[in-house]
């Protein structure tokens, strides 16, 4: 085992590119046997990609990589184990059939002539589970019964059971309650005592105060501050480094629209258990609202429960006075709600169908001759309105399938408008759409504003909802925090409200 | 049974311990997030087990009744498992497949292919040895090509054994001519149609897979990893198992299963043709689905198919006996088949509440 304090991974100009997008540009990472080393950055600045290099789920592109002093590659997942790197990812790969010792030791069963050893693999889970402070759950329970906080428990066994010398965390504490924090923080600390070293990853600033020994922040897939002290290093300075995004695209000015004013859409007192609580706010015609927030932090889920795909526990969604029935897409729709989702391609496309049949697929009654689709005016109305969208190239009979991001984008927004929606509730309307075709969207979002369409819209890029919107709300762990005018507030501002446990409230 | 403790006497395990995947805990379990989950004391019983285990009973009461004489006769009994079991080890790897997460229409096919092969003139020449070796590696032979088209040539698993489910059964058709052909080698048919201790061999067989199947799916490396794959294939895949390799050879399992199941069908027919094993892919789909297998993946137990598989057994019984027609018998397989898993439907609904 190497001493605390000595080097234990060293990564160098790694690089990695997706097509149309450079996901890691040159991130440098240092990880000290017996250290807690947290990764800050705002979404989409790299994190994710960076662990699954470290996980060897992706391979990078270029870029260095050295463990214990020798280069290494990290060819595949097992290989990453096998020298002794564990991944805790965020979104739990555990198996829910098998039980809780089987899926510690999923892939590496303690055998004998191919037939596990029950009693031993049973009898180190156990002990794993105590070292983890959690004796009381079985090693012979079935996984798919635990709750969230215990899977996690037994996400972390079985980082343990590789013998890790480097576990990586991905927000493991995003599920877990406050005492259960302190056992995880308490389990880290026995750990790094031993010499292991954890990479640490947590939007909650006060629990990277608490554990964290270094800090390195990643902005644009580069890293931007590497090795800053956790304890010490002032909040704004850390807010500083993560935000000021270079910002690619120019935000057009915005016109004036026409009747600005009138109250569209009233959400009040909107709650759905575990997801959101009690969120209010009103969207005026030929306004755009932006709602900033961290992944997770329940603004898609707010959307949907607004288009009626989620059913609120409480609370009431008015468009122009009248109530929507809960939990109802068909009666948003018929209120003239209109919802391009996060997930474009599974959940608003169909992929393999012309334009003109995603057009007019949430109006096919209007278009109903005696029970026959009018294909004739179909193709014409979305013929005029691709071209009112500049959706190139402006065939309606091609399949959606081989148009670019951006174009499956304003395929999704024809579709609404051909029902001439009055509310138009965008989730990451920018998100696999590349820069060029970006400037176009937020153009057309500024004109379909311009037009009287009150637009709601979800983004995960602050610089984004600043740009676009005329007013912003920020949630934080499923609540509304903050509600004001785009034009009075910084991204440094918003990313402060959104970081947990950040010095500045609203 | 999920608390064994740390002795190294764990071995001693009650049949509906692991091997029932779904049945965990109807106890309440503590999802609060203070915990994971309490370990529950006393005996467990299995909800989803008992309710089969009631049908299955409930069956044979009125099949007692409706013929109080013969139905639960020695003679009987025998009948009913000799017949259930060809269809009983196919369906063993039908539960293997189902809970890797895929499906095998082609076992009745491969069956009919293997039956046929064993029993051309130029096998039976060779002898009894041969043409169970024959049978055997014929069904594993189909399974593997299966398995090969599923695993590597990403073929989607209804539509790899759709195929094979057309082919083997014209290959047969073509191999016999569409004749059957009778068996000559007295020797195989001694061996297979006889007793054994005065219980015949062909339950003897069925028990003896059930038990291997049992074993394999539940006290092996591989029979775990199976429920890992069908659960969740990218944990299955991130944990370092062979995905596709482990489900070439669940499929070639599921041959092997069908080549036995040929040998069985041989010896009770005493004949070979490219008509056996019809629509045994429904029955043993049936079987594994009452039993509480998910056709999903991830989640099933072989007993629960043995239990669907007597329940079946017991239907036809009734009717044979009763000089029923088949037309009715079939309706009541299908009530069976909604009713058992609509049931079962019921007690994981309210298990996660």
């Amino acid at each position: 085992m190497s001493e605390p304090g000595d080097v234990l991974l060293t990564m160098t100009g790694i690089v990695k590119t997706f097509p149309g997008v450079r996901a890691l540009d040159g991130v440098d990472l240092e990880v000290r046997a017996g250290e807690v080393h947290c990764l800050l950055g705002q979404n989409g600045a790299g994190k994710s990609t960076l662990i699954k290099v470290l996980a060897g789920a992706h391979q990078p592109d270029g870029g260095e990589i050295t463990w214990l002093g020798q280069p290494a590659t990290l060819g595949s997942p097992v290989a990453a184990l096998r020298i002794g790197i564990a991944t805790m990812y965020q979104e739990l790969d555990l198996v829910e059939g098998l039980s809780v010792a089987e899926n510690i030791f999923l892939g590496h069963e303690p055998s004998a002539f191919g037939f596990t050893r029950r009693g031993h693999m049973r009898a180190e889970a156990r002990k794993l589970m105590r070292r983890l402070g959690h004796p009381e759950i079985p090693p012979g329970r079935e996984v798919g019964v635990l709750s969230a906080a215990g899977q996690q428990l037994v996400s972390m066994a079985r980082a343990l059971a590789h013998d890790a010398r480097l576990i990586i965390m991905d927000e493991p504490t995003a599920a877990l309650a406050a005492d259960e924090v302190d056992n995880l923080f308490r389990v880290v600390a026995d750990l790094t005592a031993e010499g292991v070293a954890v990479v640490y990853i947590s939007h909650r600033l006060e629990e990277i105060r608490r554990i964290g020994h270094r800090v390195t922040v990643l902005k644009d897939g580069r890293t931007v501050a590497s090795n800053l002290d956790a304890a010490t290093t002032p909040t704004s300075e850390l807010v500083n480094l993560m935000s000021g995004r270079m910002v690619e695209t120019v935000f057009p000015t915005r016109e004036e629209s026409a009747d600005r004013g009138t109250e569209v859409l009233r959400v009040e007192g909107l709650t759905r258990a575990s997801e959101f609580a009690d969120v209010s706010f009103t969207v005026n015609a030929g306004e755009i609202v932006g709602i900033a927030g961290l992944v997770g932090a329940g603004r898609s889920e707010v959307l949907e429960t607004v288009f009626g795909a989620r059913k609120a526990d409480s609370g009431t969604v008015t468009v122009n006075g009248k109530r929507l029935r809960p939990g109802s897409v068909t009666a948003a729709v018929q209120a003239g709600i209109g919802l391009a989702p996060e997930e474009r391609k599974s959940q608003a496309l169909l992929l393999d169908q012309s334009v003109a049949s995603n057009v007019i697929l949430a109006s096919l009654p209007e278009y109903a001759r005696i029970g026959f689709t009018d294909r004739g005016r179909a193709l014409r109305d979305s013929r005029s309105t691709l071209e009112r969208l500049d959706l190139r190239p402006a065939d309606p009979r091609r399949e959606v399938r081989t148009l670019s991001g951006g174009n499956q984008q304003k395929a999704v927004v024809a579709r609404w408008l051909v029902r001439e929606c009055k509310v138009l509730l965008l989730d990451e309307p920018t998100r696999g759409v590349d820069v060029g075709a970006r400037a176009e969207l937020y153009r057309l979002i500024h004109e379909l504003a311009a037009a009287g369409v009150a637009v709601l819209l979800v983004s995960s890029e602050v610089p984004e909802v600043l740009g676009l919107s005329d007013r912003v709300l920020v949630m934080r762990e499923g609540r509304l925090l903050a509600e004001a005018p785009a034009s009075e507030l910084t991204e440094a501002a918003v990313l402060d409200m959104v970081m947990e446990g950040s010095e500045v409230m609203a | 049974m999920s608390d064994v403790g740390e002795k190294s006497t764990v071995e001693k395990v009650d049949p509906p311990d692991n091997a029932g995947g779904p049945l965990a805990g109807q106890e309440p379990v503590t999802t609060g997030p203070t915990s994971g989950a309490r370990t529950p004391s006393g005996l467990r019983l299995d909800i989803r087990l008992t309710i089969l285990i009631g049908v299955l009973i409930a069956l044979c009461v009125v099949g007692y009744v409706s013929q109080p004489e013969t139905f639960l006769s020695e003679s009987n009994i025998s009948t009913m498992l000799r017949l259930a079991a060809a269809i009983g080890v196919v369906s063993v790897g039908m539960t293997f497949v189902i809970i890797s997460g895929g499906i095998d229409l082609s076992v009745g096919s491969m069956v009919a292919l293997a039956s046929v092969w064993m029993t051309t003139l130029a096998t039976q020449s060779y002898g009894p040895f041969v043409m169970v070796v024959c049978a055997l590696a014929v069904g594993v032979g189909a399974g593997l090509i299966n398995g090969l088209l599923i695993a590597y040539g990403r073929l989607v698993p209804f539509i790899a054994t759709l195929a094979m489910y057309a082919s083997a059964r014209g290959l047969a058709e073509r191999l016999s001519g569409r004749s059957t052909q009778v068996v000559t080698q007295q020797g195989y048919l001694d061996f297979f149609r006889g007793d054994f201790l005065g219980i015949p061999v062909l339950i003897w067989m069925l028990a003896l897979v059930f038990a291997v199947g049992w074993v394999l799916l539940n006290r092996t490396t591989f029979g775990r990893r199976t429920f890992a794959v069908g659960g969740n294939a990218e944990a299955a895949r991130l944990a370092g198992i062979n995905v596709k390799r482990h489900t070439a050879m669940v499929y070639a399992i599921a041959g092997l299963c069908c080549g036995i199941a040929a040998l069985m069908v041989v010896a009770r027919t005493t004949s070979g043709a490219s008509t056996n094993g019809m629509f045994y892919e429904l029955d043993a789909i049936a079987a594994v689905v009452i039993g509480g297998t998910l056709l999903s993946g991830g989640r099933g137990t072989l007993i629960g198919t043995l239990i669907g598989v007597l329940i079946f057994t017991v239907v036809n019984s009734i009717f044979t006996q009763n000089n029923l027609e088949t037309d009715i018998q079939n309706i009541a397989k299908g009530v069976i088949i909604v009713v058992a898993v609509l049931l079962q439907y019921g007690t994981t609904r309210t298990r996660k509440t």
